[in-house]
């Protein structure tokens, strides 16, 4: 397993996918725990009921069904698939209406599902998913990017309440890969993927929809940045570091 | 108990999966790939015919530069200079370098033969090329590695034949401890064509970095470009043609530069924008108000 998860840190991360099968056809006595630590991309089926798009994984799979967060039916159709308690059920469609609206004004576009289910200690657990395609034949409003997918996982649990507090622990990932292709500067492509942690105790007088939401919000802000500025510029680094950008190649330039 | 023998892969199946993995290791991180899937194959036979096989492809396709046992300098290990599976032309130091591509060492060196040679006359021109790529190179890249072969008419005698010369910068950057590796690779085909009195460039560039400090990211870009400039003496010709491959790598870099400056503004927000369309962060103390008239505030929220 170390191994295993030692080559995932190092195959391009657009290739995940492959990887994942590779290594899941070589271990196959490992594929709970490669499919439980290893974030793949996200892929996306229709609701036929409403026309509207969902997001698939782990969490709401059954068998090999998908339930889906606007009808809570499961597809393909399957009986006994397991619901959310009535209760958490209203919590997660608030969830999805909401978060739809976030995703909309930070992603312009892109498809959002929120999942709910209850937990052994009292609690519950949840995950917010985000998927956009912001290629310009996807729905890259400015039609910069030749390829461009950002899948974001959000998984939170969050505790018992305890003198109205609650402790939620959120999981991120993201995953990303842009591709500008022109002319002039040929191919372009950065893809990457970034998990991280973070714990807080807040009050539920907010409610579990705004408290859950900040922290993604916060989480999501913080990923972007990082990948911007950190891990992009960590590769632009390198680029100068070969070769730099000196004075000395400027002057060869031939002065035709 | 069946379906699990016809699940279970074949030793063939094993060394493509194991090879699949070796060729799309990151630059100069082809070692701490094998020994993983070393691990995991958990099957030695298995293990060492993939590597047989990938190694000497990545080491290739990387091109990497191996130092030679004599301290004549690096040889690269390119297509263009492979003699034999482990026998890679210095067209320099007219030596051949024997190599052992999964340890990715130079065992020895021996002289080329005169078979493997091009002849004196493109030797003159190789040779004036390979002078003016050393001092570009030299210049130009802190790491860099590059080398000049003939790939086409080494055996030409005189003018009235075409003949072509491959120009092959390399460069990389291992950083494992700041978790930072990187590799430039161009290769430049120069064709003399002797009837039109023309000399015809074609550069393919290639940059590959990985950062993978609790994460991982990886950077590949990929440019090809045509030139070209008039048939001449080999010295003229040797200058034109490194300022014609300096010019465009120095276009290449600047180009790369741009899409890095254009990324966090433009680029970036059509996959995420920093901030919502509102430009405030997103109500969420506020919600309630969505959910009762959400079709209106999405109408504002996509209007700004």
């Amino acid at each position: 397993m170390e191994a295993a998860m030692g080559l995932m840190r190092r195959i391009p991360p657009k290739h995940t996918d492959t990887a994942l099968t590779a290594l899941l056809s070589l271990l196959p006595h490992h594929s709970s725990d490669l499919l439980s630590q290893v974030d793949q991309p996200l892929q996306v089926m229709c609701d036929e009921d409403c026309g509207k798009d969902f997001i698939l994984c782990e969490y709401n799979r059954d068998a090999d069904s998908y339930r889906s967060p606007w009808s809570n039916k499961y597809y393909p159709p399957l009986e006994d698939g397991s619901l959310p308690s009535v209760e958490l059920r209203k919590l997660e469609i608030e969830a999805n209406d909401i978060f739809a609206i976030y995703c909309d004004q930070y992603y312009e576009g892109g498809t959002s599902s929120v999942y709910m289910w209850e937990d052994d200690n009292e609690g519950f657990a949840a995950c917010f998913l985000i998927k956009k395609d912001g290629s310009k034949t996807g729905q890259g409003r400015r039609g910069y990017l030749e390829e461009g997918a950002w899948d974001a996982i959000h998984v939170i649990e969050v505790g018992p309440e305890e003198e109205g507090t609650t402790n939620y622990r959120l999981t991120s990932t993201v995953m990303l890969t842009l591709t500008t292709n022109n002319e002039s500067s040929g191919s372009f492509s950065l893809s990457g993927s970034i998990r991280r942690q973070m714990s807080m105790r807040l009050s539920i007088a907010d409610g579990h929809i705004c408290n859950m939401g900040r922290m993604i919000e916060e989480m999501e802000s913080k990923l972007r940045n990082s990948l911007d500025q950190v891990y992009f510029g960590k590769t632009r680094e390198m680029v100068c570091t070969l070769r730099p950008p000196s004075e000395v190649a400027q002057m060869r330039i031939p002065e035709n | 108990m069946a379906e699990e023998e016809e699940a279970e892969l074949s030793d063939k199946q094993k060394i493509e999966i194991a090879k699949w993995f070796l060729l799309n290791s990151p630059p100069g991180e082809i070692q701490y790939v094998a020994k993983d899937v070393k691990s995991i194959l958990n099957d030695d036979d298995v293990y060492h015919e993939a590597a047989l096989e990938a190694f000497s492809l990545y080491n290739k396709s990387h091109m990497i530069s191996l130092e030679m046992p004599d301290r004549s300098g690096d040889v690269l290990v390119t297509s263009f200079g492979e003699l034999e599976e482990n026998a890679y032309l210095d067209p320099r130091t007219t030596q051949v370098a024997i190599v052992d591509h999964v340890k990715q060492v130079c065992t020895e060196v021996r002289p080329a033969t005169d078979e493997e040679l091009p002849s004196p006359f493109i030797e003159e021109f190789r040779c004036a090329l390979d002078a003016e790529i050393l001092k570009y190179v030299g210049e130009a890249y802190p790491k860099g590695v590059c080398s000049v072969y003939c790939a086409n008419g080494k055996d030409v005698e005189g003018l009235g034949s075409d003949f072509e010369l491959v120009v092959v910068i390399s460069a990389s950057k291992h950083s494992p401890q700041n978790f930072c590796n990187g590799s430039w690779r161009s290769v430049w085909n120069i064709l003399f064509k002797d009837d039109l009195q023309i000399v015809e460039v074609q550069g393919k560039m290639q940059v590959g970095a990985h950062y993978f400090e609790e994460g991982n990211v990886q950077l590949d870009t990929k440019h090809e470009c045509k030139d070209s400039t008039l048939f001449q003496a080999p010295e003229d010709c040797a200058l034109s043609i490194s300022s014609i491959i300096c010019h465009h790598e120095t276009e290449y870099l600047a180009s790369l530069e741009a899409s890095y400056l254009n990324l966090s503004d433009s680029t970036f927000k059509d996959l995420r924008r920093k901030l919502p369309v509102t430009r405030t962060l997103f109500p969420w103390h506020n919600t309630l108000q969505f959910s009762l008239t959400r079709d209106l505030t999405n109408e504002l929220g996509i209007g700004k």
